[in-house]
């Protein structure tokens, strides 16, 4: 009998230490599906970020750094400078990108470096216990937001994605969502595109993924996914930004 | 050429191909020399967004496994302390230049030695320490580049060159020696993050969150260090051998001890100096071996007490240990120096 599906080389056999419906493990998946189908593996250096997922190497079978918090796409510039010839990708939360490390996702944009980001949205800090992050919604109840997040105190969730996209060195943006099975089909889809960009050589490419986090969020896995889809994607529209 | 152009073309001769820096005074003239030298060379220079891309880029780099560095002064290595940590923590062989100048805050551009405590002593969060040098001339300022990165490389670490304003700024003859090591004997690294072809995949990483992992790595470090301070300590000594007083000083501040050691010389007086090469291990067998009760120690510091702190551990109480120092601008003079001599002697 044929098998007609497996684990992809590019992610190791071990089990999670991510919570029950969570997304990180499914778009750690597809960037291991998708570095295998571009058949990019030995290429591939990947940057872990300060969050839940700076462990990432301990499930994709391929080169990686950490970073220091927010600085993901410094470490990745010069990586990249250093080794054209590679593949180059961070992998970073909300926090790290749009707090932290906003100064560090500008430039890099700005400068048009040949980067593959997949940027997880999940409108929270997960892994310091559920506090507000520059994406967390309106109303919406964190550890340090235990009314709600509110505009007086709190101002508006941050659209990093449509921020980036007016700089001429941005080459290609997209918000998905892994709120339904056809969702995470358009998230690989996207991935593809933005590993296939840098192949190209055309540029910086974004991908920003609306992820669930149940466990900060309060929900049961099937409502966060839900929540995703009702209200977060109302918030963070999907689609092509540029 | 100036001292900071000196480093500049010091690294260029040691094969350091990146180099990412930001803007700050007294050292701007290392980022505009790298600007063009570097691609000239075939490197890579980035002026970064800020002190903190401009290191961890540097991190990234070094993770690649090319000869990297980056060069600020005072408040810029402030900011890049974070940075820092994660390089030692990750041990990447990366080179850092400090051209110190006044502090604390935004202090002033007037040269310094302000930052020893921060240089040696670790400087960002965790026990680590950084292979620190100190030139005292321009052309030492060439001359230690090739070998800081050979000391970065061997025992992968970060390894600071303490300069300062007046060092970096100042003019001098330098001799572009031709004896720098050839690029391709650079040590091998197969740790470097290259992509995963024919190996297992590298990972460059200071996280250690499961039960005593983290104590294993620093552990390591620990071992490391302890072979640097038995190896490495670096030092010059000028008329040791019958001094009564012995100044203590580094970098700039050695110069003018120097001076003032040989007019005192001339006159007839018993004074001679230890210059640290390294500050970092600091050189404490010498002075392990020539502390007694009969010679005095003078610390001359463009600071308020604080390479004092290793001479007097180093010392251990075997002899006298004077200090006289000045900062935020001022630094102790030629006369200075003799008038306080001539109180001790």
């Amino acid at each position: 009998m044929d098998k007609i599906f497996t684990r992809p080389e590019s992610l190791r056999d071990v089990s999670t230490h991510y919570c029950p419906g969570c997304g990180h493990g499914i778009a750690h998946r597809l960037i291991a599906e998708v570095v295998d189908e571009l058949g990019i593996r030995e290429a591939v250096i990947g940057i872990a970020p300060v969050g839940c997922a700076v462990v990432a190497y301990d499930y994709w079978n391929f080169d990686c750094s950490e970073a220091a918090h927010g600085r993901a796409l410094a470490v990745a510039t010069a990586i990249k400078r250093v080794r054209p010839q590679n593949i180059v990708f961070t992998y970073q939360g909300d926090g790290d990108l749009a707090a932290i490390g906003t100064n560090e996702t500008i430039h890099a944009a700005n400068r048009g470096e040949n980067l593959t980001v997949v940027f997880i949205n999940n409108a929270i800090y997960g892994m310091t216990g559920g506090q507000m992050a520059p994406t967390t919604l309106l109303g919406q109840k964190t550890a340090t937001t235990p009314m709600g997040r509110e505009i007086k105190f709190h101002g508006y969730p941050l659209k990093i994605s449509e921020m980036l996209s007016p700089l001429a060195g941005v080459k290609y943006i997209e918000r998905v969502s892994l709120s339904s099975p056809q969702e995470v089909l358009k998230t690989k889809k996207a991935i593809k595109q933005a590993f296939q960009n840098q192949i190209d050589n055309i540029g910086f490419s974004l991908v920003e993924i609306l992820s669930p986090c149940p466990t900060y969020w309060g929900m049961s896995p099937k409502e966060a996914i839900d929540w995703i889809r009702d209200v977060m994607a109302k918030e963070f529209p999907l689609g092509r930004i540029k | 050429m100036s001292g900071n152009e000196a480093m500049a073309e010091g690294a260029i001769q040691a094969g350091c191909s990146f180099y990412a820096g930001y803007p700050i005074t007294p050292q701007n003239e290392i980022p505009a020399y790298m600007s063009w030298r570097m691609p000239e060379a075939g490197g890579v220079f980035i002026q970064a967004e800020s002190e903190l891309a401009a290191i961890n880029m540097v991190y990234g780099a070094a993770a690649a496994g090319v000869r990297a560095m980056t060069s600020s002064s005072s408040p810029g290595m402030s900011l890049k302390q974070e940075g820092i940590s994660y390089i030692a923590g990750a041990q990447l062989p990366s080179v850092i230049v400090n051209v110190m100048r006044g502090g604390p805050g935004l202090g002033n551009i007037a040269p310094a030695q302000s930052d020893y405590f921060q240089a040696t002593k670790g400087g960002g969060h965790g026990d680590y320490h950084c292979i620190v040098l100190a030139p005292a001339t321009v052309q030492e300022s060439f001359d230690m580049m090739p070998a800081v990165f050979d000391l970065a490389d061997k025992y992968r670490i970060p390894a600071i060159i303490l300069s300062d304003g007046m060092l970096g700024q100042m003019m001098e003859p330098v001799v572009v020696k031709s004896q720098c090591p050839n690029p391709k004997s650079q040590i091998k690294k197969p740790w470097a993050l290259t992509g995963c072809k024919g190996r297992e995949p590298n990972i460059a990483k200071s996280f250690f969150l499961r039960e005593g992992d983290l104590e294993k790595a620093n552990i390591i470090l620990q071992k490391k260090y302890k072979l640097i301070g038995e190896k490495e300590q670096r030092y010059e000594g000028l008329s040791l051998a019958d001094a009564k007083i012995i100044l203590v000083a580094y970098g700039t501040m050695a110069r003018l001890a120097k001076s003032a050691i040989n007019k005192l010389r001339k006159a007839g007086k018993k004074v001679g100096l230890i210059r640290p090469i390294t500050l970092w291990p600091f050189p404490q067998e010498i002075f392990k071996k020539i502390s007694k009760p009969q010679v005095k120690f003078l610390v001359v510091e463009m600071s308020y007490g604080q390479m004092l702190e290793d001479v007097r551990l180093a010392v251990d109480g075997k002899a006298k240990v004077e200090f006289l120092g000045r900062a935020g601008g001022g630094i102790p003079s030629e006369d200075e120096i003799i008038s306080r001599i001539k109180k001790l002697l």
